[in-house]
């Protein structure tokens, strides 16, 4: 219910929202639980394992059972927590984890199987039939695990990232961050202060009590106007700081479009990289259950949430209220609500010694031990000094201490520090260099030390950072002791949950201990306590006490688990932003791409780029009538192809020859200038890096073409080999693959199509040959080589007369029976003729392997030629590169295996593969390329290629790779 | 994790490519023999603390960094040019 | 105690007092036959196999935090035999046979479920490359099928066939690939071994390796000394600084991969689906978590957590693939630590010390081979001759040039 004149909410603004189809009112500035909690609703959701009904048990991102779906307009949103999602106009929420109703839940059965489903019984059963595994023990497990749920539908959400600097990051902005960011912030400091909340305040929106005279939220209002005028401060709201990485780097989420109905420009959230000079941690702290049996119902609270509830949304979620405490802070509810007019019940309070002032029963030396009301918490009973007591109440609050929010200070492996003065864990100092903690997550809990401790923590930051801060003079606050006395659990009949999330109880956690899962790190696996939703922020330190306890061990000699990013669960879409659709990699066009689009060519990737796989003539049917024909045009009259993506390099200097002859295997210093040579790269393990051709320009100056896969790569190494290896010599080299476009000419009418367009007629230009040449004024650089075995040319022209020449070669080609020809027909030919590609040479293929071994020149070093010379790289053992064609026209594949006749298909009588095969129109029948054990000297013999995939076997005969012109007479015509 | 690249200044680990450890600097010919190019390769002392090793500025300089770091805790300690290092070194 | 569904409900109706440990909780002994350095996923096998296949049962396992803290407990739990190279084919396609009996072998339920692995193609060539690599499965007597876009779409129709940056042209799909519960592997093995008589030792850190004269004669450990006949290091992840103590330097240097796992969702993903262009893959738990593996971070580490660049791409890819699991949260990341070798295969072997064993550099493939290595393991300690199926994976294949680098990208440590 509402209380009239409390709370921060704007009665001027009110909302109607949705949960299990009916509808509700709110107001803005709500979040859906105190919306929820104000219209009665209790039960909320049902619990993982035994389908318990489940309510609110916090006000915060911890929340571990009020979890929802929320169902957009066009995809829905599981596992939502209700205690952090605002409400808006025509939200629309859903319970999750019931079947078919959040009241009548059928798998609520569990509970009463409870006995039989205790720590680690899954480990135990289910293992006999063996096929009922998968068949059906483990479906009926998944289905009844699990939340909420994903819709299947793509994400169609708008998500973005940013990156963000600072000086000085503040993670919360309770008392202690706002405290830290005022300081640094009137230093001058250039300062991000980040909170999760969609309100700046932290504890103070919550409690009650005075700074410097005004209320909580008054002072809030008042800091944050003073840091809103400094234009080096920037606020961040609805920011959570997710995780703590290396060097200053931390992740922040921030919620943006998730408060809004129907605004499709905003994104849903923002995944932030921070990257802070120094950080203060001022997350607040957590308050943590106790363990009394039967805690789990709905009504069952948090002392500070209900405290929340009632001054931040006016809500009190029930009409009688108890507390039950072990310590001075819960208090303060039963005095809140007693001055809102709420009746409370009673206090119980663990502690007999503690102080009974207050105007209500006071039950000390109290524990609960029983609760009633199935989906709403109606009664509990207990013990006390006096005796027994049985009380009707439908709120219970429920305080066992704070424990600081240190979590981002674990999440570089620091451990956190036992303080047996507050019984929590603190953090350590150092354990995330450059971030301090300060108040409340730092365990000084009263407001003077939360803003002593975020004044002094901004200070000490900007010293190391260089600015000398002199201290203001504190607002003047509450410095209240902390009083409390540890109550981790409270024996009894009933199940005394820890983690509501996962529903472990304490005695699965003494289960677990009993059969020798004694380690922290066994029980939390073997109980799966800490591994829900809220990651053991509300359970772990009880469940680490109470197993403690067990084993006989003290809580720090215990130890506890590693908290580890993120501090909220953080969507994949977020963090992914910017990866849906061809987003995840760049994409590379050709200068020819829209030219090719245009003849209706299909664009394949490769690597990044987009390459022409074909291009359709009317009247074709499928790819191969295409390629067949592209691939007889070029042998029969010039074909066109765009190869600029292979990569250029540019290399000059007095040494650059030199540099040649050390990075490739054959010599390039004898190479005559205006002459190409092919070479051979190892990498420096001694395997076939790459291979390409390089061209002499000039007398210190190469132009050396890379594979397309591998031009980065070559780059890379061969900044490494020059710095690393030969830093002295005379030498420059870059990248020039994205400056010229080039075109490959092939075909016995490849030198009329070129004359026909350059600005004079070739002259001698022999097979190898390379030079300058002049088309329309422009220069070229054209080359005599060849991938396709016909005369043929490669022409390169500075790209933005990419697309231009293209065209022309094109309509200049069809005007003599040519045209352009894809990466189909290009596979093709260099088959033809036994040229590899990295289909070849896939990185586990040596010199030796592709007949190349000559080329390792004997008369010089080179990378990779010590490692070539292990015995294991070279020798009959070893698969050698072969042709492969069968007898007759039958079909074979790339992947399948060769097999000698007659032997069993097994895998040591595999003897190689097939790794390119295509359709040669010009013998008529697949020709393939392949590594055979021995090849070489098996030329002439029969192989058998099979392929059980695709139900492939055919003999074949092993031949030269070289199918076509092995002489190589029409590359010189 | 951010490395301060001495042409660059400090910049993200995503601008750069990692190689390996420095044994990578001491490269062997064929008449060195197995030992050292096991040792060159292969073979690693693989530190649980301070270790040089080789970072490419991939988008960045297009420099080969010898870099001194943590591999437990990922602190940075430094880094150099590895042609800075080898200049006049390789004669 | 022997687990079975009747005592699940016979505890149960007691109030589950009745269990006992899984284990003992043993002193360490002044010597035994052999002491095994890890007691991770394969040093719990290699002690289970060593009592159950040889006999061999005065044996210590010596760990230094708690039993399975290493890579066995955090690992994305994949099971598969998909491998190419012969060497690790006829390993890998034992090591599956290992798992198909595991629940009974150790009465206790690992939950091996072989929900089956998917791998994409994303070109003609992958496919291909694919296709080699299925065939070679199915010579080694494993299972594979190639699969069309069609099929791809009709299995998983979430992908996003329409705008992703690297269509789908097909796949791999491996049905007795699939999950286990990792935990689970560690504390069967673990009960195993302990119920043949091997000493568990946990809280015992290793200090040193006593050498005499070329020939081991124990450890050095936080809780004193040890004497041993036969010493086996399998430490993946620590192996450098284990090996270190007997004077040895390896080919290994170590790395971090990163895993992920969403919260809670009711099943949406029912197999393992790999993407080899975003160095992705994914399943979901029983429990119903989405759990993501990536790459490497790439560079030597042993700080056992990951890095922001890492986490991101993975969700990249996420979203270019799958884009339906945008909405799901990423509740939990960590790091495991990774020995990477120059081949990415594993090494089983003797070691220049007599008497000293070395099973390492698991790469990042050490789940789904723990039954098998310690298999091998146990048999080469035991007789000492190599397995059959574990004979190439020797500590001196990087010398002698006989790699198995099943990925073709060379000696570089950590591109495999």
């Amino acid at each position: 219910m509402r209380i009239e004149g409390k709370g921060q909410i704007d009665r001027n603004a009110p909302l109607t929202f949705k949960f299990d189809g009916r509808s509700y009112g709110g107001f803005k500035g709500d979040t859906l639980a105190s919306a929820l909690l104000a219209n009665g609703v209790k039960l909320v959701g049902r619990s993982f394992k035994y389908h318990r009904p489940r309510g609110v048990l916090t006000a915060g991102s911890e929340e571990p059972s009020a979890l929802v779906e929320i169902i957009g307009a066009a995809n829905q949103t599981p596992n939502v927590r209700a205690t952090v999602q605002e409400v808006f106009e025509g939200l629309t929420a859903r319970s999750q984890n019931r079947w078919p109703s959040l009241r009548f839940d059928a798998l609520a059965i569990n509970d009463l199987a409870a006995p039989f489903l205790s720590a680690g019984f899954y480990y135990k059963t289910f293992m006999w039939p063996r096929a009922f595994w998968e068949g059906l023990y483990e479906p009926l497990i998944r289905r009844a695990a699990g939340l909420g749920s994903l819709s299947g539908k793509h994400d169609e959400g708008n998500y973005e990232k940013a990156f963000a600097f600072c000086d000085l990051l503040v993670v919360g902005a309770g008392p202690a961050g706002l405290m830290a960011a005022l300081t640094a912030g009137r230093a001058g400091a250039d300062v991000i202060l980040a909170d999760e909340d969609h309100r700046i305040g932290g504890r103070l929106l919550s409690d009650d009590g005075k700074i410097d005279g005004l209320t909580g939220p008054e002072w809030v209002a008042q800091v944050v106007a003073e840091l809103k005028s400094l234009p080096n401060v920037r606020i961040m709201t609805r920011t959570t700081v997710t995780g703590a990485y290396d060097g200053g780097t931390f992740a922040a989420l921030e919620r943006v479009g998730l408060h809004k109905s129907g605004r499709a420009d905003l994104p849903r959230e923002c995944f932030w990289r921070i990257v802070a000079g120094r950080t203060v941690l001022a997350a607040g702290a957590i308050e943590r259950p106790i363990a009394f049996p039967m805690n789990d119902r709905p009504g069952i609270m948090m002392a500070g949430a209900v405290r929340s509830y009632l001054n931040r949304y006016g809500v009190v979620p029930g009409r009688k209220v108890t507390v039950f405490a072990n310590n001075d802070s819960a208090r303060a509810t039963a005095r809140a609500l007693m001055a809102a007019g709420v009746q409370v019940a009673a206090i119980i309070d663990s502690r007999p010694e503690a102080s009974a002032v207050e105007d209500c029963p006071v039950y000390l030396g109290g524990q609960i031990t029983d609760t009633k009301g199935r989906t709403g918490l109606a009664a509990i009973s207990g013990t006390h000094v006096g005796g027994a007591f049985q009380i009707e109440t439908d709120l219970l609050a429920m305080s066992g201490g704070w424990n600081p929010t240190l979590h981002l200070t674990c999440h570089m492996n620091g451990r956190p520090r036992w303080n047996p003065e507050i019984a929590a864990f603190v953090p350590s100092e150092g354990a995330v260099p450059g971030l301090r903690a300060a108040g409340a997550a730092n365990g000084a809990f009263s407001t003077h030390a939360c803003l002593a401790e975020g004044q002094r923590a901004a200070i000490d930051a900007l010293a190391e950072l260089g600015r000398v801060v002199a201290a203001d003079t504190l607002p003047a606050a509450e410095d209240a002791p902390y009083r409390m006395t540890p109550l981790w659990q409270v024996e009894g009949k009933g199940r005394a949950w820890l983690d509501f999330g996962n529903d472990v109880t304490t005695k699965d956690v003494k289960q677990s201990a009993q059969e020798g899962y004694k380690s922290v790190e066994h029980m939390k696996r073997y109980t799966t306590q800490g591994m829900a939703p809220d990651q053991g922020k509300n359970s772990n330190v009880g469940a680490l006490a109470v197993l403690a306890d067990a084993t006989g061990r003290g809580i720090p000699e215990t130890g506890t688990t590693t908290y580890r990013p993120p501090f909220v669960p953080t969507s994949v879409a977020a963090i992914g932003a910017g990866g849906r659709g061809a987003g995840f990699a760049p994409q590379r066009f050709l200068t020819s791409d829209q030219a090719s689009r245009d003849r209706l060519a299909p664009m394949v990737e490769a690597g990044l780029w987009y390459r022409p796989s074909y291009f359709p003539k009317p009247g074709e049917q499928t790819w191969r009538e295409s390629c067949d024909r592209e691939v007889m045009m070029v042998r029969e009259a010039v074909g066109v192809a765009d190869v600029s993506t292979l990569g250029k390099i540019d290399i000059q200097g007095r040494d650059a020859a030199r540099f040649l002859d050390f990075v490739y295997t054959n010599t390039f210093s004898t190479l005559p200038v205006g002459r190409v040579r092919y070479g051979l790269m190892l990498r420096e393990d001694g395997y076939v890096f790459d291979d390409g051709t390089t061209a002499r320009l000039g007398e210190n100056h190469y132009l050396m073409t890379t594979t397309t896969a591998a031009a980065g790569l070559v780059m890379r190494h061969l900044d490494f080999v020059h710095q690393a290896y030969c830093a002295d010599w005379d030498l420059r080299f870059i990248s020039v693959t994205e400056s010229w476009a080039q075109f490959a000419i092939a075909g016995p009418k490849a030198r009329d199509l070129l004359n026909s367009m350059l600005d004079a007629p070739l002259g001698d230009f022999p097979f190898m040959a390379c030079g300058p040449v002049q088309i329309g004024g422009v220069t070229a650089r054209l080359f005599r080589i060849s991938f396709s075995g016909e005369t043929g040319y490669e022409i390169a022209v500075p790209t933005r007369y990419g697309e231009a020449l293209f065209r022309d070669l094109l309509a200049r080609a069809e005007t003599m029976g040519g045209g352009p020809y894809g990466m189909e027909a290009l596979n093709v030919l260099r088959i033809e003729k036994g040229f590899i590609t990295h289909a070849e040479i896939h990185g586990r293929v040596t010199a030796f392997d592709i007949g190349m071994e000559k080329m390792v020149s004997a008369k010089k070093d080179c990378i990779g030629k010590a490692a070539a010379a292990r015995p294991g790289l070279m020798g009959a053992e070893r698969e050698q590169l072969v042709g492969l064609r069968p007898f007759g026209d039958e079909r074979i594949t790339s992947g399948a295996h060769l097999f000698v006749p007659g032997l069993d298909l097994t895998r040591e009588n595999s003897e190689g593969y097939i790794t390119s095969v295509g359709w040669s129109p010009l013998f008529g029948k697949d020709l393939a390329l392949g590594f055979l054990k021995d090849g070489r000297a098996r030329i002439g013999q029969s192989i058998r290629v099979i392929d059980r995939l695709r139900k492939i076997d055919v003999l074949c005969e092993v031949c030269d790779p070289v199918f076509l012109d092995k002489e190589g007479e029409k590359l010189r015509a | 994790m951010r490395i301060t690249c001495p042409l660059c200044g400090p910049r993200d680990r995503r601008e750069f490519y990692y190689y390996g450890s420095d044994d990578y600097l001491n490269r062997v010919t064929v008449e060195d023999g197995i030992d050292a190019l096991d040792n060159f390769l292969f073979l690693r002392d693989n530190p649980a603390g301070v270790t040089r090793d080789l970072w490419y500025h991939e988008t960045g300089c297009a420099q080969w960094l010898r870099v001194t770091r943590n591999t437990v805790t990922h602190e940075v300690l430094g880094a150099e040019l590895v042609a800075d290092i080898k200049k006049g070194a390789a004669k | 105690m022997r687990y079975s569904g009747l005592k699940v409900i016979t505890e149960g109706l007691f109030g589950n007092k009745g269990w006992k440990p899984a284990w003992r909780d043993p002193a360490p002994k002044p010597e035994y036959d052999v002491v095994i350095i890890g007691g991770g996923g394969h040093g719990l096998s290699t002690a289970y196999y060593l009592a159950k296949n040889h006999g061999i049962t005065n044996v210590a396992v010596l760990e230094k935090g708690y039993l399975g803290s290493g890579n066995i407990g955090r690992n994305t739990t994949i099971v598969r035999a998909n491998y190419y190279m012969p060497g690790n084919s006829e390993f890998y396609s034992h090591s599956l046979k290992l798992w198909e009996g595991l629940e009974s072998e150790l009465n206790y339920n690992v939950m091996h479920s072989q929900r089956g692995q998917l791998i994409l193609a994303h070109s003609d060539g992958q496919r291909d490359t694919l296709a080699r690599r299925g065939n070679a499965m199915i010579n080694q007597g494993d299972d594979a099928e190639l699969w069309t876009r069609d099929q791809v779409r009709d299995f998983a129709p979430y992908l996003d066939f329409e705008q992703t940056r690297f269509p789908i042209y097909g796949g791999l799909m491996h049905h007795r690939g699939g999950t286990a519960r990792h935990d689970a592997v560690a504390w069967g093995y673990a009960r195993g071994a302990d119920r043949r008589g091997v000493d568990l030792i946990q809280n015992c850190e290793v200090t040193g390796i006593d050498v005499v004269d070329g020939k081991v004669t124990g450890v050095q450990t936080s809780r004193g000394a040890i004497r041993a006949k036969k010493v086996a290091i399998i430490v993946a992840g620590r192996s450098s600084q284990v090996a270190a103590m007997a004077g040895m330097r390896l080919p290994i240097e170590s790395h971090i991969l990163q895993a992920y796992v969403t919260e809670g969702l009711k099943p949406v993903i029912d197999s393992v689906i790999s993407f080899g262009m975003g160095h992705f893959y994914i399943s979901q738990s029983d429990k119903g978590g989405l759990v993501f593996g990536g790459d490497l971070d790439f560079y030597a580490s042993y700080a056992a957590r990951g890095n922001l660049p890492m986490f991101e791409h993975v969700m990249e890819a996420g979203m270019t693939l799958m884009p339906m699991i945008g909405r799901a949260k990423i509740l939990r990341t960590w790091g495991g630590i990774m020995d990477m070798t120059p081949d990415g295969s594993p090494i089983i072997d003797k070691t220049g010390v007599e008497g000293l064993y070395l099973d390492a550099g698991w790469n990042y493939g050490g789940f789904k081979a723990v039954p098998a290595s310690g298999w091998c393991m146990a048999h080469l300690m035991a007789t000492d001759q190599p397995h059959e199926v574990a004979k190439r994976f020797r500590l001196d294949r990087f010398r002698s040039g006989h790699v198995m680098d099943e990925e073709g990208t060379g000696s570089q440590h950590n591109l495999h």
